[in-house]
């Protein structure tokens, strides 16, 4: 349809920079950062997808129904993971009683 | 167009297939029960309406020429039947005892039988319906004809719609359950493992994550069905479309938050218990507008009572007796009562075979003109139909009360006092057997000879049946 | 099935009868080219289900037995992990490449992109076998072959190191075995474009096997940190 297509520029420029990201991630799990090393490497993660998925992936350039798909694939995901957390880590709440 | 026939009749052959035996060994009855009821989830409710009703409607409904993907379609089948096959072998070469749910540890670490091969079956079968799912997503969004809005679409196509979405976003994770317990079973390590302080219990959350969903892809086609003979029936538009589409929609989404209620006695947190039966009942107000909007659309209707019609009116009756049981279920006190009895029993059977089945039953007779070219003989058709509604009620509403009483489930005996409910049960249970078979060789008159041979087959097996209790409809 | 896909460049979309690479069931090409982008991006969906699963299992366990997690993570070797990481992500280039080769219609560039990701996608598996094969001489494999005695793992709870090691032969294994997929997919391809089966017209099977094996990388992008970087890797 009317989608405009990523240049061979584009694609370079993510490549280099999905390569500059994963070098960081690497590299910063050396230094201490306590739990944000986590939260760093898991935000690098994020946005090495984003990049994958936005122009590797034409993402940028798609309509709102391949978008929503991915969207509805997300929030299905955080139901299962959220639901089943849900009930894991609130078990403990409650301390049965007994002897 | 042509295998569908060919998927109807296999479903059909595997419907039957699942044995009633006599007196069995306690191991033989627990191996029934489990076959019975993968069988009947998996290879039966799962696609029947979607593999055989879907393929032929979908494209017709929308107007387009074929499916998005016709090999897709045809590779499906073909998965299908692989599975069918690793799990009739399984059956064959000794059976497995389970139960269909597959929980762990039992069927991680305990059990000689025959899980791999099962799981294994159920794992390519699930294939199967996500390319199904896949297909109708594909073909109802791309392939509409040009004014087929959304807002025109035959009910039909809606819930098929939202059955697909179920199917391509639940299967899945009930495919990575059952691989991780194959895996655990030929490695005797694996995360669900308590040994290494693996949580049995989140192989329940995943199993469920899809197993709730997946009734609703074996009742939502069904819905979608009831709408269409209803309304074709009473003669009048159907009385709150966009209600009837939307919550087809909305139960596909809602029914993915409730899975907890199969967990009230499982060591979950008496707190995700208490959110999970509060959704339950959120979850029933989707149905009920369905069955108030039927109801609407009888209501001053000229209606005409034809073999489909009768189905479709059992499908309303007997799917609010099963949907409000269900809330008796769900709701924390009682369900943790009525747990593991006959009760779940019948209540799932009311929504699966006064469900499911009725309205398969009466899609089938509705469009089989359509698909063949003949004309089942209307009466004997009413009458099976009627036979099978009061079949249905002498079989399972007698497990309604046994369930209230206590009798619990998978239990191979019994104690004396349940027994003339028992009785009434299982003779229903011959009586709608009969019946159903019945019906079936009433539609399919192209092939006399080979639904004769089957109703004999049955008259074998059925002198068996009066002790047989549960396993003659388990 | 219109399968033989002599490329007409100069069909329009709409000229129904002109397009031997149109299936029968469409309409013209934008909507079979539509369609085919759209199932495979659903498929991801239930593909993201299906890794989703494990993904849960991960985040509750990793919660609840932090300390042997970190442990067993320190128990794999970050710098091949990194690498694995660079190759994939290189395939992943290529592959992007090779979509807009196989667009403009360049045959000779399309195929020698396919073969460059096809190669990578190889080294990838080596470089993971290779990873395998010092995990059986250090006896870390659950089930068949544990006994670890790493310096890294001493003093870890013995049992959540196993765990966290199921977890990461199952990820781990699982997307290898997508990995091998996506080859026989991206081989399947270059057959097809050998043949002068691919054109700018009909190219959206490549498009679609691109689809997939992003998909595989971006796994890949949430396995390392996941695996290989829980709790930092700081003395
Ligand atoms: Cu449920």
């Amino acid at each position: 349809m009317n989608e405009e297509n990523p240049s061979v520029e584009t694609y370079i420029v993510v490549f280099v920079a999905l390569l500059i990201l994963a070098a960081l991630t690497t590299g910063i799990a050396y230094i201490n950062l306590g739990t944000l090393n986590t939260v760093v490497a898991l935000a690098i993660a994020a946005v090495k997808m984003s990049l994958v998925g936005l122009f590797f992936m034409h993402l940028w350039y798609s309509r709102g129904l391949t978008r929503i798909v991915v969207l509805a694939g997300f929030f299905w995901l955080a139901l299962m993971v959220l639901f089943t957390l849900a009930d894991v880590f609130s078990r403990s709440w409650i301390k049965p009683p007994g002897p | 167009m042509f295998f569908i026939g060919g998927a109807a009749a296999v479903m059909m052959r595997l419907h039957l297939i699942e044995p009633a035996g006599a007196l069995v060994q306690p191991e033989t009855y627990n191996k029934l029960f489990t076959m019975h009821g993968v069988v009947m989830v998996f290879f039966f409710l799962i696609p029947s309406i979607p593999a055989t009703l879907g393929n032929f409607l979908v494209p017709m409904m929308i107007g387009a020429r074929d499916l998005a993907f016709p090999r897709l379609n045809l590779l499906s089948w073909y998965v299908y039947i692989t599975g069918a096959a690793f799990t009739l072998y399984a059956l064959i070469s000794g059976g497995v005892d389970t139960g269909w749910t597959f929980y762990t540890p039992l069927s991680s670490h305990y059990l000689n039988t025959h899980v791999i091969t099962t799981a294994l079956g159920v794992f390519i079968t699930g294939f199967s319906s996500i390319l199904t799912g896949l297909n109708f997503i594909v073909t109802i969004h791309k392939m509409r004809a040009p004014g087929m809005t959304w807002k025109r679409m035959p009910l039909f196509l809606w819930s098929i719609y939202a059955a697909s979405v179920i199917f391509v976003l639940a299967t899945p994770v009930l495919a990575i359950a059952l691989f991780l317990v194959g895996l655990e079973r030929i490695f005797h390590v694996g995360i669900f493992d308590p040994a290494i302080g693996g949580d049995p219990v989140l192989f329940q959350h995943l199993f469920w994550f899809y197993s709730h969903p997946a009734v609703y892809i074996m009742i939502l086609p069904g819905m979608g069905v009831v709408s269409e003979l209803v309304t074709c029936f009473s003669k009048k538009k159907p009385f709150g479309y966009i209600f009837i589409a939307y919550s087809s929609l909305a139960i596909a989404v809602f029914s993915f938050l409730v899975w907890g209620h199969h967990l009230f006695v499982s060591s979950q947190s008496v707190y995700a218990g208490f959110i999970s039966s509060a959704l339950s009942f959120a979850l029933a107000i989707p149905s009920a507008i369905k069955v108030f909007n039927w109801t609407a659309t009888l209501y001053k209707g000229s209606i005409s009572y034809q073999a489909p019609m009768l189905y479709a009116l059992g499908f309303i009756g007997l799917f609010t007796m099963g949907g409000l049981t269900g809330l008796f279920l769900a709701s924390l006190a009682t369900g943790v009562h009525l747990h593991d009895t006959y009760f779940v029993i019948a209540h799932f059977h009311y929504i699966m075979v006064g469900g499911a089945v009725m309205a398969y039953l009466g899609g089938i007779h509705f469009w089989w003109p359509k698909i063949t070219g003949r004309l089942y003989h209307d009466g004997w058709a009413r009458f099976a139909a009627l036979v099978i509604f009061v079949g249905f009620n002498l079989t399972f509403f007698p497990q309604y009360m046994l369930g209230y009483l206590g009798m619990p489930r998978r239990y191979a005996v019994y104690p004396a006092e349940f027994q003339v409910l028992d009785v009434m049960s299982s003779a229903g249970a011959s009586h709608t057997r009969r019946r159903l078979l019945d019906s079936i060789r009433l539609s399919s008159l192209v092939h006399p000879l080979w639904t004769r041979s089957r109703i004999e087959s049955l008259e074998r097996e059925r002198p068996g049946m009066g002790d047989a209790i549960a396993a003659s409809h388990r | 099935m219109s399968e033989s896909a002599a490329s007409s460049p100069l069909a329009a979309p709409s000229a129904r009868h002109l397009s031997p690479a149109l299936h029968h069931q469409f309409e013209d090409i934008e909507q079979q080219r539509d369609a085919g982008n759209f199932g495979m991006w659903v498929f991801l969906a239930t593909e993201m289900l299906f890794f989703g699963g494990v993904f849960t299992g991960y985040i509750m366990y990793r919660s609840l037995y932090y300390p042997g997690f970190a442990a067993g993570s320190h128990g794999l070797e970050v710098n091949l992990g990194a690498a694995m990481t660079f190759v994939l992500l290189a395939s992943s280039f290529t592959m992007a490449m090779a979509v807009h080769a196989a667009r403009a219609g360049r045959r000779g560039m399309l195929l020698g992109l396919l073969f460059a990701t096809i190669l990578l996608g190889i080294a990838f598996l080596g470089m993971k076998f290779t990873e395998y094969s010092h995990k059986w001489h250090e006896q870390m494999v659950p089930g068949l072959n544990f006994h670890p005695s790493l310096t890294e793992l001493r003093g870890a709870p013995e049992h959540a190191v196993e765990l966290f090691l199921c977890f990461y032969f199952f990820m781990t294994g699982l997307h290898a075995l997508h990995m091998i997929i996506g080859i026989g997919l991206l081989s399947v391809m270059a057959i097809l474009a050998w043949r002068g089966r691919i054109s700018c017209e009909h190219y959206n099977r490549v498009e679609v096997s691109g689809l997939y094996w992003h998909f595989v990388d971006i796994i890949w992008i949430y396995l390392f940190p996941l695996l290989y970087l829980i709790g930092g890797r700081y003395k």
